[in-house]
């Protein structure tokens, strides 16, 4: 550091042109220096970029400039690597980001690093251009510069747009179509400009070569431009100097450039902060134009934008998402020449004001509003569940398929069971109380619950007289009055002890028919028990086989047939067809055959059945 | 440099060749960015140029009859059709999803897509309106737009159904372009 003034003046003694003959090379490294500086003049460019005088003295207040160049310049850097390993089409810009996420040593971090460098910039920017207003350092003669400063805030803000669709996930993929749709309402242009965003007529592959060629690379290069431009212009004019007379003069180098380095370490560990404590940057589950995403929403700097749409109804839409940010621009870009008015720093002081106090307002309020919503708080927990299992399945032996990673999610029980119950089974089954998404349920009960189908406890409460006739189990159906129930109110409540004991191995027996993954081991450690109970449900003095067919056994076929019974096959034809004669034949009640009227998909029936019986991926580490 | 001082020093070619010189230089050194400049605009413009074939989307096949209750109340259906997408076709997978509901023998069709931001739409715990998660438009069970502080330009928009064999739904699956008060179908 204490080199630099020392090398400066060593440039100015062979500052003279050299004529003729070439400068000998003398071992070491400082004549390599001095023969580079001969043919290029790169010390007097160097000298020139760090000898600028800073009048007054260094300052802490003149550093945003810099840490705002920096977070740029972080950005480049890790955007560069992230370029290594990112793949831009819809069947793997998911998978990539979640390679470099998961998967990549050092992933997590370059990635949460670009991620939260992003939002430093936008803070940066900010700051640096309201430092810049109320210093009133765009008077003339740095209109200019200014109108770039501007220019780099809508760079920065496209940058922060496309970027954030990258990733593919359904966060970015669903907020990132409306700012899409709102491009198309732009006058005359709007149509062809979302079309020409958007690479077609809907999201695709084409929509993510464009953004990621805008986000690498038309933006960066501009941006790289108007920075330079930006700080050629700020040497021109020098820094608005604070109170230049109250101190002696500086240099920047080392004097302003220490105070810099700090403040860029300051920002730097800022970012290192949200990195680590939030784990890096988050990726929901892959982008799916058939899956709704009620929790979309923009980076939390783009809130404000999204809030104040709320506040236009229909026909004046234009006007808040167009015009009045236009406007606002214009205004913004108007302020140099408005202190040629008396009052007009004044002015643009309060604009900048007004405009900051209800950027902060819509902000506040569009969180506020999302808190109080019991949808979106319920559609974001979904969101990160599922967000988390696709991760899970993608680590999977089986890993992804080339066709990528929304397949893993289409064929999970686990994530698409609720779903499909939701949809198909909720108006008149619950599931452990609830729709099977966890929401509540819209019509009275009148069927059973189905959560654990087929397991010990399940079977026990259909067993018992006080609850098979409540709504859990056949009090909502035509069956509340039929056969089994009056057998269960009336043979099994008066069942003495020896015959209750019998019971209980009946249970265990037919609950070990349905051969359920998550009673295994009880099944294994119980084998005589349920050999007993086997034996004891084909017996007559149970009493089973007088309606229900087992193991070849039945006198009359009236109920649902116990072979198998709540096994995957079972539950596979009963969806199915719970008409068929070896169900409820012609006494079904309302259940609708799914599979013989194609109401569902049989993928649909397998994700319901699997789901219910919990057998779905679980990963080694649980 | 002793050099450019020997070339000011001569004198000034008359203003007519330096005229031309000026034009030429200007002509060649446009001419030699022409073709990748008109190239590289040709692909950015491509999805402007394109002929859609048609634009006709054709029917689908969304459900049976039997899934749908004939209580008026709205169900959503994933609609599956082929797809094309860039370099890929994607045979059967699902492209969006609508709205019926079937009062008597009447199916009426709505596509999920909120025509002001391009948002799914949600039927509301009670079944009695829809609302948008984003901006909150809310439109009544038929789609119309039922409260005059919604951003939506336009109700909820409808699609052709055809009930086909007695049993089958089929619907003309289209997206409309959003943001706009008249349905302008996206080919």
């Amino acid at each position: 550091m204490k080199g630099a003034p020392a090398e400066t003046k060593s440039r100015r003694v062979d500052d003279s042109p050299k004529t003729g003959g070439e400068a000998p090379l003398a071992p070491g490294a400082t004549s390599i220096f001095a023969w580079l500086d001969d043919r290029t003049g790169y010390r007097r460019i160097l000298s020139r970029v760090l000898a600028e005088p800073v009048p007054g003295g260094a300052r802490w207040r003149y550093v945003w400039g810099s840490a705002l160049t920096f977070a740029l310049g972080v950005q480049f850097l890790t955007g560069l690597f992230l370029w290594a390993a990112y793949s831009p089409n819809a069947q793997g810009a998911w998978e990539s980001v979640y390679y470099i996420e998961n998967v990549m040593a050092g992933g997590w971090m370059l990635r949460g690093v670009h991620h939260y460098m992003a939002q430093a910039t936008m803070v940066l920017l900010v700051i640096h251009l309201v430092q810049v207003i109320v210093d009133g350092a765009y008077r003339a003669p740095r209109e200019v510069n200014f109108w770039l400063g501007i220019i780099l805030l809508h760079i920065v803000m496209g940058l922060s747009l496309t970027g954030y669709l990258l990733p593919w996930d359904q966060e970015g993929y669903w907020a990132t179509k409306v700012a899409t749709s709102i491009a198309s309402i732009t006058p005359v242009v709007g149509p062809a400009l979302q079309q020409l965003l958007v690479g077609g007529p809907d999201y695709g592959h084409f929509t993510l070569t464009r953004f990621f060629a805008l986000h690498a690379g038309v933006l960066p290069t501009a941006l790289v431009l108007v920075v330079v431009a930006h700080i050629f212009l700020f040497r021109r004019h020098g820094v608005t100097a604070k109170k230049p007379e109250e101190r002696a003069d500086g240099v920047f180098w080392p004097d302003q450039v220490l105070r810099d380095a700090v403040a860029c370490l300051a920002v730097m560990a800022a970012v290192l902060f949200f990195v680590i404590r939030t784990g890096g940057a988050s990726l929901g589950a892959p982008a799916d134009p058939s899956e709704p995403y009620a929790a979309a929403r923009p980076e939390w700097y783009f809130m404000f934008l999204f809030q104040w749409l709320k506040y236009f109804p229909s026909g004046t839409e234009v006007l808040g998402a167009i015009i009045i940010p236009a406007l606002v621009v214009t205004l913004a870009a108007l302020m140099p020449l408005a202190t040629r008015w008396r009052l007009g720093h004044r002015f643009n002081l309060a604009l900048t004001a007004g405009v900051l106090a209800g950027v902060g307002a819509l902000t506040w309020q569009a969180y506020a509003q999302d808190r109080a919503n019991d949808d979106f708080i319920l559609a974001k927990r979904d969101a990160d569940a599922v967000a988390a299992r696709v991760v899970e399945l993608a680590r999977a032996p089986e890993g992804i398929p080339p066709s990528g990673a929304r397949a893993l999610l289409r064929t999970d029980p686990l994530t698409q069971g609720p779903r499909v119950f939701a949809e198909r089974c909720a108006s008149c089954h619950a599931f452990d109380g609830h729709d099977g998404l966890g929401g509540e349920r819209a019509e009275p009960q009148t069927a059973a619950d189905l959560k654990r189908f087929g397991s010990r406890e399940w079977i026990e409460g259909l067993l018992d007289p006080t609850r098979v006739a409540t709504p859990e189990y056949f009090g909502g159906t035509d069956f509340a009055n039929g056969r089994m129930v009056r057998m269960v109110q009336r043979r099994i409540a008066g069942f003495d002890r020896a015959q209750m004991e019998e019971l209980g191995k009946v249970i265990k027996a037919l609950s070990a028919q349905a051969d359920l993954s998550y009673q295994g081991t009880m099944d294994q450690a119980d084998r005589v028990e349920i050999a007993e109970g086997t034996a004891l449900i084909a017996s007559e003095s149970m009493g089973c086989t007088q309606c229900h067919e087992f193991q070849g056994e039945v006198e009359e076929h009236r109920g649902p047939v116990l072979t198998g019974y709540g096994s995957r096959e079972w539950l596979l034809e009963f969806i199915g067809n719970p008409a068929h004669p070896s169900f409820y034949g012609s006494r079904n009640d309302r259940m609708p055959q799914f599979g013989t009227e194609e109401i569902m998909s049989p993928e649909e029936i397998e994700l319901l059945a699997d789901w219910l019986r919990e057998d779905w991926y679980r990963s080694e580490d649980g | 440099m002793p050099e450019r001082e020997a070339v000011a020093a001569k004198p000034e070619p008359p203003a007519r060749r330096r005229f031309l010189t000026r034009l030429g230089a200007a002509a060649a050194g446009g001419l030699s960015l022409l073709a990748p400049l008109w190239s590289g605009l040709m692909v950015v413009f491509d999805p402007l140029l394109r002929r859609r074939s048609g634009g006709d989307p054709g029917m689908v096949l969304v459900t049976k009859l039997a899934a749908l209750p004939g209580d008026g109340v709205p169900r959503k259906f994933r609609v599956m059709a082929d797809r094309v997408d860039a370099w890929n076709t994607r045979p059967r997978v699902p492209v969006g999803a609508v709205y019926l509901r079937r009062s008597g023998n009447l199916v009426s069709a709505l596509n999920v897509l909120c025509p002001h931001a391009g948002c799914f739409v949600n039927l509301t715990q009670d079944r009695s309106r829809f609302v948008c998660p984003c901006h909150n438009s809310s439109f009544d069970l038929s789609g119309v737009v039922n409260d005059p502080s919604s951003p939506s330009p336009r109700s909820l928009d409808t699609l052709e159904v055809e009930v086909r064999n007695g049993d089958e739904v089929w619907i003309r699956f289209r997206n409309f372009r959003p943001g706009r008060p008249e349905k302008t179908p996206i080919a």
